[in-house]
């Protein structure tokens, strides 16, 4: 937990979050009224029930009539104590979800608009623990902890009232001895701390060696060191068992020695209560006062124990809000420039002009690149895995924005039209395959949700999924998960391929589209794709050098720069890192 | 629940001691009530001083006897929880070690590793809380009901109303609001799922701009979830006040009946205190009995879920032989056929192949076609549903699979490393290797000049699944620790593929001149990867369509054919 988070941070964030709530200012504001009258309330009934039981002295000595109007107002407070409070967790509940919802359609809104930048550089989990995770701790935390902070320290101001009113001697005692038990509660918390330390680091070692050695199991049997891994788990297993009893066992300390010091604090207000009403003088209490102090005793200590957890509760769920804001505030994409044209009936001419880009910025990656493809164009993407072949790609779609120079679909600078009528205009495979949780048909779909069953069937015939597909339980309506669930890879291939077949957009990005497809597969699918590039501009990143010896012009990448332009034939004359490539095929064949 | 008791066994004198002493704390408090009524009715009636102090020391000593057996009940607690669940982790993951591959498909990944974390965890702090509180609560509603009766039995009554109905209500809320909250959390998932799916095809959405739809898919799903969760909030937040309610109700009766009773002359003021006092009591043990069922229901399921691991056949026995590997052919496959496990076809079927010392055969295919699947049989991974695997002329089903494995070099399709050095991951092969040993292997694999220009050399870190190494290097780190074994036989499941097409070829050659007596079989996309292979077995949906050398297939086989010119343009050849 990192504790010293600066304080005028904490201030912003707390004062961002006040903002927040804000939107549901009249609920905070009658759910506070509510518990501060649920709280007199409570307190008072004590008091009622003590002069209840001054009303019952001994034999023949009960006043039947003062008994009955105390008992009436003790039925009032407790209905009214019951009505408040259940509209008071319902007004709760509902400022609560309802922030909770808000945040998170803010958050996936502001996802939507993120810059990709942002995205490839943060994991999936640790954006959706932020979303999920962090916004619920912080709603739950900040709402109730706050809530019951109030609640709390109203607590003790009344009980102190109450009783104060009705004897300070025996109020006195109570006031001295409370502290003790927060002062035992922090003294134990201090000696665990260390403990739990331990426990979690040692707890993190295990779980990173249960992920690693389950997921490489195969190996691990494949190597035979099944054994030593047991005792590697064991020798941790060991450690955590120790640490955990430690932690656990002082830590539920706690709980008995601070009920220990509330005895006391009872113990104490028996005597000295009992004491002065055995005196029986002017300053002396009756019996029923002295039960009410005994039941404010009994319930003192517990607001001072929950406002210890709610701090630390608050502290947390601020520091949740901090992470919450940080994405939130994150700054967008650039919007679309207010005269960005759409495009419309492109051709598919695309001209790149001098551009420079880095992902960062002390670091040189494409440098004054120039390259013009004119409609219908096959320009092809080479190089070794890893060579930063994505990049182009990236900045084709506007993913990320060049550095310097620009691109031009159709003469018009990409900059200058809007960005879904840039994107529009693509049609794209990735390598890695993404589907979406939903049928095969709302996959093939997504690109044009109008599409008749004919148009779908065909498109999955030229991409040769259909019969793949005809074969699944459901067929096109048969339903997959978000990974593709019992799809093979090349399966999962073709749907995207089938995706783009039925949209038809005028230039293509296909990147490495084919790799994991068997290579009959993709001779029959690279037909499909010959027909749909005919007449499209396309871009294809390829690692077999015989899929794109046909290209117009092909970009030989290395390191994230390209380091040679030209066609099949010039490459190959020129003898550079291309003719090195495309011979090491044949050297290997010789 | 019941299956996992035997890991508590071992653990019995603590839990028996640690309830009891919980007991003993419990019963002391169920004393308090009665002093504070000797208190009201000797030490104020009377104005007999003597016996206040006496009566508070009492109280005292009440709480420091409270104190030490509730702190001894913790401590046994304590170490009966975590005991258990250290054995408990122990047995799971040496029986997730034992389980087979085609078990572990079945299961998945994340699931084993969730019981082993989050699930064992649940149970470790169940067993706890059990131990402490279980026996406590309803010991002291039912002590405090007892008290009552003890102390007047005709206004005890009100009590034996009270508590069924204080019960009926905690847990009559609670047993209907757990599904209701088992169904928000599929809500949760729903709205989780659809912001991870965004957030990993981000590109796809953006490229096909469902940007919009996705939102209102998002804001449907998170508007479905909170409505879910106001109305479970609404009927959880009912309890507390309706508690309160019958409580006080009880209150007013206790009170008003009490008042007759006192009246009349057969119970004291401090009587009708000391009843008032039990009745709070109550309220406050089963609103903790409530909390701790709900704890125990997480922890039963996830007890449960354990349990079921558990009680999964490994799946494969092994047998008891020591290979000798002498006869020859060294790898023989007879007529084998292969079905996974819930799989609708063969992925093998009749395949026979035979391999002698020395010899490479190649392995290509289509995707999917049953390449690895014919090289898992020979270290026994799977087995085979028809027909039989002999290694050095006896099924692989005979041998011990630890030992047969030990004579097999296997580099699989997944380039694995394990958090550690390139030495602790080189010894994998063979524990008892020199450095000379895994520079030669490494040399092989074409490994050597990347481990040589590393901080360290075989010294240097590797990071958790090598994610600090690239892709091509993790694979031939993999292939050196494979070569480390000096194995009888070496397979090689597509394990090059990362490898520009020049490194390659150079590992090919490396392991043409270093295999030596070693068969190798080498599952391959890449033509070019196996044109010196004695013998390549073309498989297409899990048969064999051609047997025989690069030469002899481009005549006899069709599909071999095709791969290759797809591979090798015509005009260049």
């Amino acid at each position: 937990m990192k504790r010293k988070a600066s304080d005028p941070v904490r201030r912003e964030t707390l004062k961002k979050v006040l903002v927040r709530i804000g939107r549901y200012k009249g609920l905070v504001i009658l759910s506070l009224l509510m518990a501060a009258a649920v709280v007199a309330l409570t307190l008072y009934v004590p008091v009622l029930t003590g002069d209840a039981i001054d009303c019952v002295l001994g034999r023949n000595d009960v006043d039947f009539a003062g008994l009955m109007r105390i008992l009436i107002r003790i039925g009032i407070s407790v209905a009214l104590i019951a009505a408040l409070q259940w509209g008071m967790s319902a007004l709760n509940n509902r400022i609560t979800y309802r922030t909770v919802r808000d945040l998170r359609n803010d958050a996936f809104r502001k996802i939507g608009t993120l810059p990709l930048s942002y995205l490839d550089r943060h994991t999936t989990g640790e954006i959706t623990s932020r979303v999920t995770t962090d916004v619920e701790q912080f709603a739950d935390g900040l709402l109730i902890g706050f809530t019951q902070l109030f609640t709390g320290v109203l607590t003790i101001l009344g009980t102190l009232g109450f009783m104060l009113a009705v004897n300070p001697a025996i109020t006195l005692v109570v006031v001295l001895i409370t502290p003790v038990s927060l002062l035992v509660a922090s003294f134990i918390a201090k000696r665990t701390y260390e403990m739990f330390r331990l426990r979690s680091e040692t707890r993190g070692q295990q779980t990173s060696l249960i992920d690693e050695m389950i997921a490489g199991q195969n190996v691990v049997q494949a190597f035979g060191q099944e054994e030593r891994t047991q005792s590697r788990f064991d020798e941790i297993n060991a450690r955590l068992q120790k640490y955990s009893l430690r932690a656990i066992f002082f830590s539920s300390i706690t709980n008995p020695s601070t009920r220990f010091v509330n005895s006391l604090v009872y113990a104490g207000v028996a005597i000295t209560g009992a004491l002065i009403a055995a005196t029986g003088g002017a300053g002396a209490i009756t019996v029923g006062q002295l039960t009410m102090f005994l039941s404010y005793a009994n319930q003192y200590t517990k607001p001072f124990n929950e406002i210890s957890g709610v701090v630390t509760e608050l502290q947390n769920a601020l520091a949740c809000a901090a992470r919450i804001f940080e994405l939130l505030e994150q700054p967008s994409e650039t919007p679309d420039e207010t005269d960005a044209v759409a495009l419309e009936n492109v051709r598919g001419k695309v001209e790149i002009h001098d551009v420079c880009f880095s992902y960062r910025p002390n670091q040189r990656l494409i440098e004054h690149l120039h390259l013009a493809a004119n409609p219908g164009q096959r320009i092809a993407i080479v190089g070794p895995t890893g060579c930063g072949k994505t990049t182009l790609i990236n900045l084709l779609m506007r993913f990320y924005d060049v550095t310097s120079g620009r691109i031009t679909v159709d003469g018009v600078p990409i900059r200058k039209a809007t960005r879904k009528s840039l994107r529009g205009s693509y049609g794209m495979v990735l390598q890695e395959t993404w589907l979406r949780s939903g049928t095969i048909r709302e996959n093939i779909t997504m690109g044009r949700p109008d599409a008749t069953d004919a148009e779908v069937i065909a498109a999955a015939k030229a991409s040769h999924a259909h019969s793949f597909i005809k074969r699944l339980p459901n067929g096109y309506d048969t339903y997959i998960s978000e990974d593709g669930g019992s799809l093979s890879q090349g399966q999962k291939q073709l749907l995207c391929i089938a995706r783009v077949m039925l949209c038809l957009p005028p230039m293509l990005i296909l990147d490495e589209a084919t790799s994991s497809i068997d290579t009959r597969t993709e001779l029959k699918v690279q037909e499909a794709f010959a027909r749909l590039m005919e007449g499209r501009t396309s871009f294809v990143v390829a690692h077999r050098l015989s899929t794109i010896r046909t290209a117009d012009c092909i970009l030989v990448m290395r390191d994230g720069q390209i380091v040679e332009q030209g066609r099949h034939e010039e490459l190959l004359e020129k003898g550079g890192f291309y003719a090195m490539l495309y011979h090491s095929q044949y050297a290997a064949a010789q | 629940m019941k299956r996992l008791l035997k890991f508590l066994s071992p653990y019995t004198k603590e839990c028996v001691l640690g309830p009891l002493f919980k007991l003993l704390e419990a019963t002391f408090e169920l004393f308090v009530p009665l002093v504070i009524a000797s208190i009201i009715d000797r030490g104020i009636a009377s104005g007999d001083t003597a016996h206040i102090w006496k009566m508070g020391a009492l109280l005292v000593g009440l709480a420091l006897v409270g104190l030490v057996s509730a702190i001894t009940a913790q401590f046994f607690a304590a170490k009966a929880a975590t005991g258990f669940a250290a054995s408990l982790k122990t047995a799971v993951f040496s029986h997730l070690q034992s389980l087979s591959f085609s078990v572990r498909d079945r299961l998945g990944t994340s699931t084993m590793i969730t019981r082993l974390t989050s699930d064992a965890d649940q149970v470790q702090s169940g067993v706890n809380l059990t131990l402490r509180l279980f026996l406590r609560s309803p010991f002291i509603v039912f002590g405090a009901m007892l008290m009552a009766f003890l102390v007047d039995a005709k206004a005890a009554w009100i009590f034996a109303v009270a508590i069924p109905l204080l019960a009926a209500v905690v847990f009559g809320v609670i047993l209907w609001t757990i599904p209701l909250y088992k169904k928000t959390q599929t809500n949760l998932d729903g709205v989780t799922g659809t912001l991870r799916e965004n957030l990993n095809g981000v590109r796809v959405i953006r490229a096909f701009r469902k940007e919009a739809d996705e939102e209102t898919r998002f804001v449907a799903a998170n508007a479905e979830l909170t409505k879910r969760s106001e109305f479970v909030g609404r009927i959880s937040a009912a309890m507390n006040p309706v508690t309160y309610l019958i409580l006080n109700a009880a209150l007013i009766v206790l009170l008003q009946t009490g008042a007759i009773r006192v009246n009349a002359g057969s119970l004291t003021q401090g009587e009708l205190v000391a009843l008032v006092n039990y009745l709070s009591q109550i309220l406050v043990e089963l609103i903790k009995l409530a909390n701790l069922i709900i704890s125990m229901t997480k922890a039963a399921a996830c007890a449960d879920r354990i349990a079921s691991v558990l009680e999964i056949e490994p799946g494969m026995e092994s047998g008891a032989l020591t290979p000798e590997h002498t006869a020859e052919p060294l790898v023989s496959f007879e007529h084998v056929s292969m079905t996974y496990a819930d799989a609708g076809g063969e992925a093998l079927t009749d395949i026979s192949l035979d391999a002698k010392r020395g010899e490479t055969i190649g392995v290509i295919g289509p995707t999917g076609c049953g390449k690895s699947t014919l090289v898992q049989l020979i270290p026994r991974f799977y087995d085979a549903t028809k027909g039989c695997v002999r290694v050095g002329g006896v099924d692989v089903k005979e041998y011990d699979s630890q030992k047969l494995r030990r004579r097999i070099g296997v580099v699989p399709q997944k380039a694995q490393l394990f958090a550690g050095t390139i030495r602790s991951n080189l010894l994998w092969g063979n524990p008892d290797a020199d450095d000379d040993a895994l520079w030669e292997a490494l040399r092989t694999a074409q490994a050597a000049e990347f481990v040589a220009s590393r901080e360290g050399g075989l010294d240097a870190p590797v990071e958790q699944n090598g994610r600090n190494f690239s892709g091509g290097q993790r694979q031939r780190l993999t292939i050196a620790r494979a070569l480390v074994r000096k194995p009888d036989i070496l397979i090689l499941d597509d394990s090059a593929s990362a490898l520009d097409l020049a490194t390659d070829a150079a590992l090919q050659k490396a392991l043409r001149e270093t295999a030596g007596e070693a068969a190798v079989f080498i599952v391959s996309q890449r033509a070019a990867s196996l044109l010196h292979a004695d013998r390549i077995i073309v498989l297409e949906d899990g048969q064999a369509v051609g047997v025989g050398t690069h030469e002899e297939l481009l005549k006899s086989c069709a599909l071999y054919r095709e791969i290759y010119d797809s591979q090798f343009p015509k005009e260049a050849v």
